[in-house]
């Protein structure tokens, strides 16, 4: 069982595993890196009117230095990449779930405001109270706004694409009505609640690394326990792949989507509340965010896999933390970061053009998350 | 072979094809001429479909080469191989339900009048022209999900010869089938070769295939284990071939001993999915030790029926008992705790999940027990274990335990499942098509699975659409016929004729019902 030669075998196995899973995400990112360089250098030329090919080395290495070569720009990049691990976690359970949980921007803004305003409420209480108090509200928030569209569609059959993306509207409307009028603090020119004060959370590491970075750390080895190690993560996971044969089996799927979407929802609520907890110490009423639909890229990247999700957040967070000094340093926008990611979602569903422009060959394995993404309408249409 | 001067339609010479561990094709070669039925007969992982899909151009060989009309051919893909005339006609459709007849033919291959608009005018033409072949007229503008099994896959056969194949590559045609539908079948096949074309029949089914082939190939492990014209074999050497020792085709079912009534079902009412009444007041009754094997032609409630026994369809009225506990709402889990379980007719849909290892499916309904789970974790290990255990003692051909039930055949597939439902401490077993689409061996290995439960005293409801598995099989025989059951015999003095004619009438003498089965 143990020979060298078995061992060699395991070892190869695993690794063309790993490949085959992971080759699709990688070259994605590569491919959108050179859509990216060729739009800085064609750019620039419309800019500046001077042809300049080493442009994207300078660009890229100055994301680099702003995202990694430091200890100040390290903690900048866990800072940005917490909040995407959370979403991206929200977005990827739905997704062995078999849904599509578009509505993971509501559910951070819910946990957000839940979190803002228990967090002034509790402003002067001892830190040991306020601190986790304020977390487990904006936790809870973002569960309820998940549990709505499980719900519906456990019970009513409403499409859960629909269902989100209609209570991401009603969330972020919701919230402006409540930070400008009821839950709004008193005394500022603008609308917006009170200081969370000692609810806010410790900062750990750094000038900024606050305790959200630990809980996106230890949610993702709790999220892959769950779904690889639980009994309940194996009927998540039944009622994702084959929702005839979960039945047949004896696992209600009903229950399960709706907890599947409470979890999802608290993920994403715990994101909010820790954005504002951590960062901002307020929320103020028109306080929008991009963690949700950046969410859904992270969780494809990652291949709705929990290790995957942490190391796709990283990779947004590092581009995220460096675009400002590649903008001060080389004068393009950092928009073009939006640009990157965006064409990292395209490949990501174009798999075939990955595969024939990279020449990949032992990549067989598409992004099946997708076929949750394409199939729900037609599932829909069918029942 | 070659002798008659014209070159055959098709010939692989030397077909070779190595996949790791395993020799799917060993210099296989085999020839079809021009209107030529040739039946390619094998096991489960014998090695057919392996072959065919190098002729499609799926596979790459790793050594031979294909001839058409005499001359060599590169097929690299499936367009090549469509291109030059080979059409596969595949066991699940590849059929858009909700388009039309025609559209589903056209997809890929429009016909165009001007740059914009599509010629329907000379494609409905062309389709009406092609319908000859069926007997009676398709209506090219008919969704094709309104149609029946059969002339869907009739939709199939007219994609191939809309696209000008001249061999036809039929993957077990009649698995889906009922006993009227392959008749008709078999009617257009021989329509086909009559005007040229060349087809190549793969199937399981030894009758069939003496019925229908001009010659028959069998294959063993890759090999090419001997050719056949059927007026000079019949089904025991060709089973004997297809799994190279001789086979018993009737299981030795040895003598019952019934005890008292484990499973009663009290006229049982249900719906189908649309709302109507399919199943009027069904009763009856399994003992513990025996089988009560359920005959029908497929689409007379049976599949209602089963899904109401084990708790997946609501009942409308009437009641269930086992073992003397009313279990008419009782949920799929509670079932499977009381000692029900359930092998069932569509393996893919219900018993597995495909893209999960051999090793989950083999605890799909006991993943929640000791050892299985302690509560919140899986255990692993103990899965693991049995799983290695019920490869070996159900003879599950696979690489390994993590690979996903997808990759394997459908034998093994099935396999999985009965090693699953099987072991476990059972008081009743319903078995819906336990063998639908299988080879030979892996038949004969289920039903004597099923024949130990039986002694084992655990009560068995067997529904097949396959008359010679339920005459084989059962001790006491039933008839659905339109929803309810129209007769109840004694397995031993059943007379095959007599059945297929309550099938067939459901008892009404001289009333010789061939209404079409409504569609699906």
């Amino acid at each position: 069982m143990t020979t060298p030669s078995a061992k060699a075998s395991t070892l190869r196995r695993a690794w063309d595993r790993a490949w085959s899973v992971s080759a699709i995400p990688l070259g994605a990112v590569f491919l959108a890196l050179v859509v990216g360089a060729i739009i800085m250098i064609g750019s620039s030329i419309f800019a500046t009117g001077t042809f300049d090919p080493t442009l994207p080395i300078t660009a890229y290495s100055a994301l680099l230095q702003g995202s990694l070569f430091s200890e100040r720009a390290l903690v900048s990049t866990a800072v940005h990449a917490a909040p995407l691990v959370l979403g991206g976690l929200a977005v990827g359970i739905g997704f062995k779930a078999g849904l599509f949980n578009i509505g993971a921007s509501g559910q951070f803004l819910c946990g957000a405001l839940a979190g803002a305003y228990i967090g002034a409420t509790l402003a002067n209480a001892p830190g040991i109270e306020a601190v986790p108090v304020s977390l487990l509200a904006g936790g809870l928030a973002g569960a309820v706004w998940g549990f709505i569209p499980g719900a519906l569609k456990a019970w009513r059959g409403a499409h859960e694409v629909v269902t989100t993306i209609m209570l991401n509207y009603i969330a972020a409307t919701l919230i402006a009505y409540l930070i400008v009028g009821p839950l709004g603090a008193k005394g500022f020119s603008f609308a917006r609640t009170g200081d969370t004060g000692n609810a806010s959370l410790p900062i750990l590491i750094g000038d900024e690394g606050h305790l959200g970075l630990l809980i996106a750390l230890v949610a993702v080895p709790l999220a892959w326990w769950l779904l690889w190690r639980s009994t309940l993560g194996f009927e998540i996971r039944t009622v994702g792949a084959n929702p005839s044969a979960a039945r047949y089996a004896g696992m209600r799927p009903g229950l399960l989507i709706v907890f599947t979407m409470s979890v999802c929802g608290m993920l994403a609520g715990l994101a909010g509340a820790g954005e504002i907890l951590g960062i901002s110490h307020f929320m103020n009423a028109s306080y929008g965010t991009s963690i949700g639909f950046d969410g859904i890229t992270v969780a494809l990247l990652g291949r709705a896999h929990p290790f995957g999700i942490l190391a796709a957040a990283l990779l947004f967070g590092i581009m995220r933390a460096g675009e400002g000094l590649m903008q001060i340093s080389t004068g393009i926008p950092v928009e073009i970061i939006d640009v990157v990611q965006a064409v990292i979602l395209l490949f990501l569903a174009a798999d075939v053009l990955v595969r024939r422009l990279l020449r990949v060959r032992a990549a067989r394995v598409a992004v099946d998350e997708l076929q949750t993404v394409t199939r729900s309408y037609g599932e829909q249409a069918v029942r | 072979m070659t002798a008659q001067g014209k070159p055959p339609a098709l010939e692989m010479r030397g077909v070779t094809k190595r996949y790791p561990g395993v020799l799917a094709n060993d210099r296989v070669s085999i020839d079809v001429r021009r209107g030529e039925i040739h039946a390619l007969l094998g096991e489960n992982g014998a090695g057919k479909t392996t072959l065919m899909n190098i002729l499609y151009g799926l596979v790459k060989p790793d050594e031979g080469e294909i001839l058409l009309n005499g001359e060599l051919a590169e097929i690299h893909s499936p367009h090549d191989a469509i291109d030059k005339g080979i059409s596969m006609v595949h066991q699940h459709f590849m059929l858009v339900p909700v388009l039309t007849v025609a559209e589903n033919i056209l997809l890929g291959e429009e016909p165009m009048a001007g740059p914009i608009f599509l010629d329907r005018h000379a494609a409905h033409t062309r389709i009406r022209e092609l319908g000859r072949f069926f007997g009676s007229e398709i209506d090219p503008d008919a969704k094709v999900s309104s149609l029946s099994v059969g002339w869907q896959q009739r939709v199939e056969i007219l994609k191939a010869l809309y696209r000008n194949a001249d061999i036809l590559v039929l993957d077990e045609p009649t698995a889906v089938l009922t006993p009227q539908e392959t008749r008709e079948i078999f009617g257009v096949l021989r329509k086909l070769t009559a005007e040229g074309y060349s087809i190549i029949f793969i199937s399981h089914k030894l009758y069939e295939v003496l019925e229908i082939a001009d010659r028959i190939t069998v294959l063993r492990r890759g090999r090419v284990v001997g050719s056949r014209i059927p007026s000079e074999t019949n089904e025991e050497d060709l089973a004997a071939l297809m799994v190279g020792r001789d086979v018993e085709l009737t299981v030795d079912r040895g003598g019952s001993h019934p005890g008292a009534p484990t499973l009663s079902v009290e006229k049982l009412v249900v719906k189908d999915d649309r709302g109507h009444e399919v199943v009027h007041g069904v009763s009856l009754e399994v003992r513990a030790g025996e089988i009560l094997g359920i005959a029908g032609v497929a689409g007379n409630g049976q599949e209602e029926l089963v899904e109401a026994l084990t708790g997946l369809r609501r009942v409308a009225a009437g009641s269930m008992r086992l073992e003397g506990r009313d279990i008419t709402h009782a949920s799929p889990r509670h079932r499977t705790e009381a000692g029900m379980a359930y092998v069932p007719g569509d393996r893919q849909r219900f018993g597995l999940v495909l893209s999960f290892p051999v090793s989950d499916n083999l605890v799909l309904t006991t993943y929640y027990r000791r050892p299985f789970s302690s509560g919140l974790a899986r255990e692993d290990d103990a899965i693991e274990a049995w799983a290695e255990k019920a490869v070996t003692e159900f003879d599950i051909r696979t690489p390994s335990t993590s690979v996903s039930a997808g990759t394997l055949s459908g034998g093994n597939q099935q396999k999985v499942v009965v090693a699953r439902e099987f072991s476990r401490d059972l008081r009743a077993l319903i078995l819906d098509q336990p063998t639908r689409g299988l080879d030979v061996g892996s038949i004969e290995f289920i039903h004597r699975q099923a024949i130990a439960k039986r002694n084992q005293g655990t009560a068995i409801l067997l529904v097949s659409a396959e008359l010679d598995e339920v005459l084989e099989l059962s001790d006491r025989i039933g008839v659905m016929y339109r929803g309810q059951l129209v007769a109840l015999m004694d397995g031993r003095g059943a007379n095959r004729e007599e059945v297929g004619l309550l099938m067939a009438t459901g008892g009404r003498a001289g009333a010789a019902d061939t209404a079409p089965e409504p569609a699906a």
